[in-house]
């Protein structure tokens, strides 16, 4: 109990922002209309592929020759950004379609 | 250097999120955001480190390829896929973190001396929801694409199941943290990975858009976690904006269908559909080619609503063609989107726009049923569940409660759909026998093909 109290206390400025991401996203998304709920939840996706910096950072700080953990890391990065680059493609292609239709 | 380049694309990304809320700036929001993730993975590229180690060709390879590969399927896939790839891509972005707090697990184990309970307990959370993540993702993928033997995966007392599996990964989890061996963290990741199968098992194939936004949002509280132990504030910050707005998308979903998000988790609509089998029913008509034409030719106001059917045909271009048509014929022809029409809300406007249907023309349900009173024909294409009158009349109905579309009230109402089997939701629609509706059977695509060359002949 006490190490995660003091996990806590050490971390005390990413439990902070923590919350108020937490009521940032709330706040960002509760006004949106059901259009653009699709595009949306692609956009969100993408997003989250953001895991892959914790891949990135990983591989940079292993030894050269712990092949298990480069492999392991790659892998991650390499699944992780075609949910990336995929997710934005594809709500950029949706999305210039609804513009498309208001030059018109 | 590289702090700043973090803090740009912090700002990047919830300022691109935050437009992509309007319509109007909806392309913008997600091409900042996209720069914002781009800046944050060449500022993770070129951070100072301690230790770190020349691994590049370990970054650059999977990235570029995969880059690739991710701009590829974006560009070739079907528009009605949507869903499908959306759910797919989840399940990669979940994997990654699975791949990832395996990896760093393992790292920790190697080094005794640095271990740290909390991280250990923050991993394992992460290795848990992304599995749950990657697995329930591809289920629902398969549901999604219509597989048959992905609705038959529930287990008898599934409910119990899952909870001895939850306690299962509770307790290997406890284990490992007490004796760091990896055969618990084998254990505890097939678990898991079986876990988020039976999550999903018992959820409805139509319900599978909030199963996919909530999974989004577990994958969003994975990479946050991960963000915690790599101390870095951009991936915390990037995954609790997912898992922020994925939950707030999923009860803004149930919202739309009147349900809550522990009645479609339960898996509410498959098993209580089967009860109204039996109530009475009466006599459909069915409509010619001709009349329906007629009919169309001269009302003056027509007001569509598109449903999966008509995604499933790929027909939105037929249907803009037989807009048009009408259109030259000085008949007013308006598009009503129900907030849950289609796989996903919001599906259907992309569909339409695909097919270049003009933004005004679509109305949402509010401003619908107020049209239908003045509408001659309302022409149901492909859609079944949101128009069931049970939803306000039948309280035994398990639609009862959503708000639905009500064609009904317009003059005479025309349903083009391939049989007279039931929706998603299972139940029949008695709509059908209504006195003023029509039938027009037929796979959406051809039937239209056959009413707008018969409309050019008029």
């Amino acid at each position: 109990m006490n190490e995660i109290l003091n996990f806590l206390i050490e971390n005390e400025i990413l439990i902070y922002l923590l919350l108020f991401t937490i009521l940032l996203g709330f706040e960002v998304i509760s006004k949106v209309p059901s259009v653009l709920h699709t595009p949306l939840m692609s956009g969100a996706n993408a997003i989250s592929g953001i895991v892959i910096l914790g891949a990135i950072i990983l591989i940079r700080t292993t030894e050269p020759d712990n092949y298990i953990t480069l492999i392991l890391a790659s892998m991650a990065l390499f699944v992780g950004s075609i949910n990336v680059s995929g997710g934005f493609f594809v709500t950029n292609r949706m999305l210039e379609m609804f513009n498309k239709k208001k030059k018109s | 250097m590289e702090k700043v380049l973090f803090l740009i694309s912090a700002f990047l990304l919830v300022w691109g999120l935050r437009l992509q809320s309007d319509p109007a700036s909806a392309s913008k929001g997600n091409k900042l955001a996209s720069i914002g993730m781009l800046l944050a993975i060449f500022s993770a590229i070129i951070m100072p480190l301690k230790n770190s180690n020349s691994n590049l060709i370990w970054v650059i390879v999977p990235l570029s390829l995969s880059s690739v590969i991710g701009y590829l399927i974006a560009k070739k896939i079907k528009m009605t896929s949507i869903p499908q790839m959306v759910s797919i891509f989840n399940g990669l972005g979940g994997l990654s973190a699975v791949l990832l707090s395996f990896a760093e697990i393992s790292k920790w184990i190697a080094f005794p001396d640095s271990y740290d309970i909390s991280v250990v307990i923050v991993l394992i959370s992460s290795l848990f929801i992304g599995s749950v993540a990657f697995t329930g993702s591809l289920l629902a993928f398969a549901k999604l694409d219509g597989y048959r033997w992905s609705e038959k995966l529930t287990l008898p007392f599934q409910h119990i199941v899952n909870i001895i599996f939850l306690s299962l990964i509770v307790g290997s989890s406890y284990l490992f943290v007490g004796n760091p061996d990896t055969s618990y963290l084998y254990l505890i990741v097939i678990l898991s990975f079986i876990y988020g199968i039976f999550f999903v098992a018992p959820i409805g194939g139509a319900d599978m858009p909030v199963v996919i936004s909530l999974l989004n949002s577990f994958t969003g509280i994975t990479a946050a976690l991960t963000g915690i132990i790599f101390g870095n504030i951009v991936m915390l910050l990037g995954g609790i904006l997912v898992g922020a707005a994925g939950t707030i998308l999923t009860i803004l979903m149930c919202n739309a269908m009147n349900r809550s998000l522990l009645n479609v988790i339960i898996g509410g609509f498959s098993s209580s559909g089967s009860s109204k089998e039996s109530k009475e029913q009466g006599d459909i008509k069915e409509v010619s080619d001709s009349d329906f034409a007629v009919q169309l030719f001269y009302s003056s106001k027509v007001i569509i609503i598109p449903g999966y059917g008509l995604a499933v045909a790929q027909a939105q271009k037929l249907c803009k063609e037989i807009q048009e048509t009408l259109e030259a014929n000085d008949v007013e022809v308006k598009y009503a989107i129900h907030p849950v029409a289609g796989r996903m809300p919001g599906h259907m406007n992309v569909l339409l726009a695909e097919a270049d249907v003009d933004y005004s023309k679509l109305i949402e349900l509010e401003q619908a049923n107020e049209e239908f009173k003045s509408t001659d024909v309302a022409v149901i294409i492909g859609a079944n569940d949101v128009v069931n009158p049970d939803a306000i009349d039948d309280s035994s109905s398990p639609l009862y409660g959503m708000p639905i579309l009500k064609v009904w009230e317009s003059t005479s109402t025309v349903v083009l759909k391939r049989s007279m089997s039931a929706g998603y939701a299972g139940v029949q629609n008695p709509l059908f026998f209504k006195k003023n509706n029509q039938m027009y059977f037929g796979d959406a695509k051809e039937s239209l093909q056959r009413l707008s060359s018969e409309l050019k002949n008029l």
